[in-house]
This record gives C-alpha cells, structure tokens and sequence, in this order.
C-alpha cells in the first residue's frame, strides 16, 4: 500500500521509498533531499517536505519543531539557461 | 538593474493594500505578481465576505479586488505594475530577479514586501496521484476564473471555512457534492457556512480520514474510516463512497521561500500554519529592509492581510524615508483594526502564534 503512496511528485517517491531512507539513517529533510532529489522538481519542496518532515518525525520520535527545513536557493521555478544569460545585458 | 524605493512582491489583498499605503505616503513603488490579473486569493471568491464594514464585509472576493486596485489607481504616477512576472530569487544584498515574457528581470529596491500568501498542505493515502484528485484552490481556480466543472460529483476533505466555501460553490455550479469529511472531532469553519451547506443536504463527517483512492485511469471511489480518539482509524468502520472527483483542502502553510532565501529567520509554528518567519511589530523581518504582510506571514483571512498591507506598507515607506502626514495616526488606527480582528475566542489560536513569531 505505501508503494502507492506518493509523497514527491516531481521525482516520483512513495511513502516506502522514504521510509527506507529514513531506516537507512538519512534523518533529516536536507539528506533525503539530496540523496533521493525530493524537494528538487517543479515543486522545490512545497509539496513533499511537510509531509517528509512528519514522517522523520513519527519515525525518529523527534518533535517537527526541532527538525530542520532544508535550505531553499534560488530560483523558484525552472528557467532557460539561455535566458538568464540574455539577462546580462541588464548588469550594470 | 531596475531601481525603485519599494518591491512588492505579490498582488493579492495584502500586497494590493501595501501598495496604496506606501504610494500614498510618496513611495515610488513596484508591485509584481505572476497572474495576469491582480488580486491573489480574491478574485477566486464568488461569496460575500466576513468581517467588519472597513475591510469590505459583504462585500463578495471579486469586487474587494476591484474595489482595491481602483484605489490603487489614485496614486498611479508613484505605481508601476509588474504582472505575469514571476519572482525566482532574493539575495542578500536586497537584489530581486525575475521572469517576465522569457525575459530575465533584476531589481534593485531600497526595501522589499512579501506578499506571496500560502500553499496548500496535502495529504498521503494510496492512489493519491489518481486524476481526479484536487487542491481546493485548483477546483476553485477551474470553476470560477475559466467556468471550468471538475467532474460531476465531489467529495470534500476538509471542514474549515475553505472546504465548505468551496463545496457551496461546487453546487452552484451544479455539481454534485457527496459529503465532507474531516479528521477533526469539530467542524473548523464558521458555523453559517456549514449550516448552509448542511440545509443543501450535504452530510459532514467529522473524525473521519481517507484511508485509500481507487480508481483504474482515474477516481472512481474513495474508502474514507472513522478516526479514534487518538486520530488512528478504527477497523471496521471503512465506507466507499463512489466519486469521480476528491478535492482536499486541509489548509494552508505560509509561502516562505523567498524570505528563507534571503536569510530570514524562521520558526514552525503550527497556529500561523507552518514554518513561519520572525517579525517585528512594523512586520520587518530579522533581515533589515524586508518586510512581510498576509498570510505568509502566518495564514489568517484577506481582512487582516488587508489591514497587515496597509500597516506594512506604511511602515516600509517610512523607513526608507516616506513618511505618510499621518503616520502615528493612521498606524495606530491600523493596529487597533488588527486587534479587534483577532480578538476573543476566535482569535485564541492567531494570537497566540503572532506571540511565537515576535518573541512574546
Ligand atoms: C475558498 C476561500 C475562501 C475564503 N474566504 C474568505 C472570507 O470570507 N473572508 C476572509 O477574510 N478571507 C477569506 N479567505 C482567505 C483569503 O483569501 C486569504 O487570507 C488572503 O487572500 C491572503 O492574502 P495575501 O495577499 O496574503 O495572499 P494571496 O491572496 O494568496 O496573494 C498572494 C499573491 O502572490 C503571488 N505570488 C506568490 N509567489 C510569487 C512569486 N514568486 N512571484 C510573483 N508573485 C507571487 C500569487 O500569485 C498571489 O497573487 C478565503 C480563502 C479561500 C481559499
């Protein structure tokens, strides 16, 4: 069942797959993020990272307070290369 | 590099309103949003709103907007307009980048509002990537800004205001709406809207959870169960329930990515709806020049994502040297609107978050 559970869209994991890693000792949402890219996609974490941190905190026992969120850069949606290189015509 | 004294980043009701305060206190200022058309949440809303006569009560989402940008339009020689433009990045040294028309935008300002609002929280329960399956702000989207029906029976997750806002909209458009769960033990919304709701004979189930969708191309049931006191479901107690759409509207968490980018301090905090930044009493954040007004700062209604723009607004433009002729008197008249929108019990919950967020 908690194959069809699907927790990150973008880089389709499910409840089991992050369960697994969790087991594996990737404990906080800035290891899952970048062993498995969840919080990576289109979405850039505002879908799945609620949902990962509760499920670190269920299983670590830990408060979802105390857990860290992981750090956000930069830009917030996909854009093209070429775009932001023809961007440089407005540095000054 | 575009200069300017105030970016707004956000056209909803409380970017809206930081941006007539500000102009209005001689502020040039520029006000960007990623929709076409301006007003965030409110051009959604088909309903009359809550609250008291100067936040517009009764009067219906749609129209508050207008109402807004009207007003906004007094102080046009000091506003410019950025729409369709979609903020990508906040940098330490106060540079905002943008998209607009594949174009790459930089702006350079003197002080920076967040408006961007809040994200809908979602749920995992097996299938809960089957069509058919939707955000209450996505239905909400589809019916009334493209006159689009999701399909024609829906069943609500999610008692609070928006879940039953949006189930009476779904039948007025002549959807069927089966029922409406929730896995609290009481009905978040204000009571009015769910008796309304409940006259039309729609059932709520309170304590219940979905335990799994079921569909082969897309929804075609939903398994729901009954929650124990301790919000694990009870055995036994599983119904279908046969429906071609599930639309969730469990809540909201604040916007936030644009204020953790430029370093902002943040804390969760689960009354404001999430992960929520630090602020002082002028809603400036721990980074100095950035600011924050509406339900990014913490998830609560248009009523006081409008007072908080005003407020906000206000208070940018005097720290980079705009002060309003009445500033004292219209920031105190601002805070005392504040107040009284978050007083007594119903205010318990926002109070107490506010309290977290300002070091109380
Ligand atoms: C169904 C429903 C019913 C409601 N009913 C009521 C009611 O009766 N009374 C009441 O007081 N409140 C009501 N509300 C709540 C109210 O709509 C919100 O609290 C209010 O809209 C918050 O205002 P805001 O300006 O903070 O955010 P929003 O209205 O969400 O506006 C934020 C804007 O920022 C833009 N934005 C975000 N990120 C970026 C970016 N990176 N770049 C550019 N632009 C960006 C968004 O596109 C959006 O236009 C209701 C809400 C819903 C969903």
């Amino acid at each position: 069942m908690d194959n069809n559970t699907i927790i990150c869209r973008c880089s389709d994991l499910s409840l089991q797959d992050i369960r697994d890693l969790i087991n594996d000792g990737y404990t906080s949402l800035e290891e899952i993020k970048r062993i498995s890219r969840a919080g990576m996609g289109p979405c850039q974490g505002r879908t799945c990272s609620q949902l990962i941190l509760r499920e670190i905190s269920r299983i670590t026992g830990k408060d979802i307070h105390d857990l860290q969120p992981c750090t956000n850069r930069p830009p917030t949606m996909g854009i093209k290369l070429k775009t932001i290189a023809d961007g440089r015509e407005s540095n000054d | 590099m575009k200069y300017t004294d105030l970016a707004i980043i956000g056209g909803g009701p409380a970017g809206l309103c930081s941006a007539i305060s500000a102009a209005s206190s001689g502020a040039k200022v520029l006000l960007i949003d990623r929709n076409e058309k301006l007003g965030g949440q409110l051009i959604k809303q088909t309903h009359m709103f809550f609250g008291s006569e100067k936040q517009y009560a009764s009067k219906r989402g749609f129209n508050i907007s207008e109402i807004l940008l009207d007003k906004l339009n007094d102080y046009k020689e000091n506003v410019e307009i950025l729409n369709n433009t979609t903020v990508l990045g906040l940098y330490e040294d106060g540079v905002i980048t943008a998209t607009k028309d594949e174009k790459y935008v930089k702006i350079k300002p003197k002080a920076t509002i967040i408006a961007t609002g809040a994200s809908e929280k979602v749920l995992a329960f097996p299938n809960n990537d089957l069509p058919g399956i939707y955000g209450a702000g996505a239905v909400q989207t589809l019916m009334n800004v493209y006159g689009i029906r999701p399909g024609k029976k829906v069943l609500m997750i999610g008692a609070g205001n928006i879940g039953l806002i949006v189930s009476y909209q779904l039948m007025q458009a002549g959807v069927e709406v089966v029922g409406i769960i929730d896995a609290a033990p009481k009905i978040g919304g204000y009571l009015v809207h769910a008796s309304k709701v409940r006259r039309m004979g729609v059932p709520i189930l309170t304590r219940y959870t979905v335990k799994e969708a079921i569909g082969n191309d897309t929804l075609e049931k939903v398994v729901i169960s009954k929650l124990d006191e301790n919000w694990n479901p009870i055995e036994g107690t599983e119904e279908v329930i046969e429906t071609d759409v599930m639309c969730i509207s469990v809540g909201l968490s604040p916007l936030a990515e644009l204020l953790q980018q430029a370093g902002c301090k943040m804390m969760y905090v689960p009354e404001l709806g999430g992960i929520a930044p630090l602020r002082n009493e002028n809603y400036e954040t721990t980074v100095d020049s950035i600011f924050v007004a509406g339900d990014v700062a913490g998830v609560e209604e248009a009523s006081s994502a409008m007072v908080e723009g005003y407020l906000t607004g206000l208070c940018a433009a005097e720290k980079i040297g705009f002060k309003h002729e009445n500033y004292l008197e219209l920031k105190k008249d601002y805070r005392n609107q504040l107040e009284a929108l978050r007083s007594g019990p119903v205010g318990t919950k926002i109070r107490s978050g506010i309290n977290k967020v300002m070091g109380v």
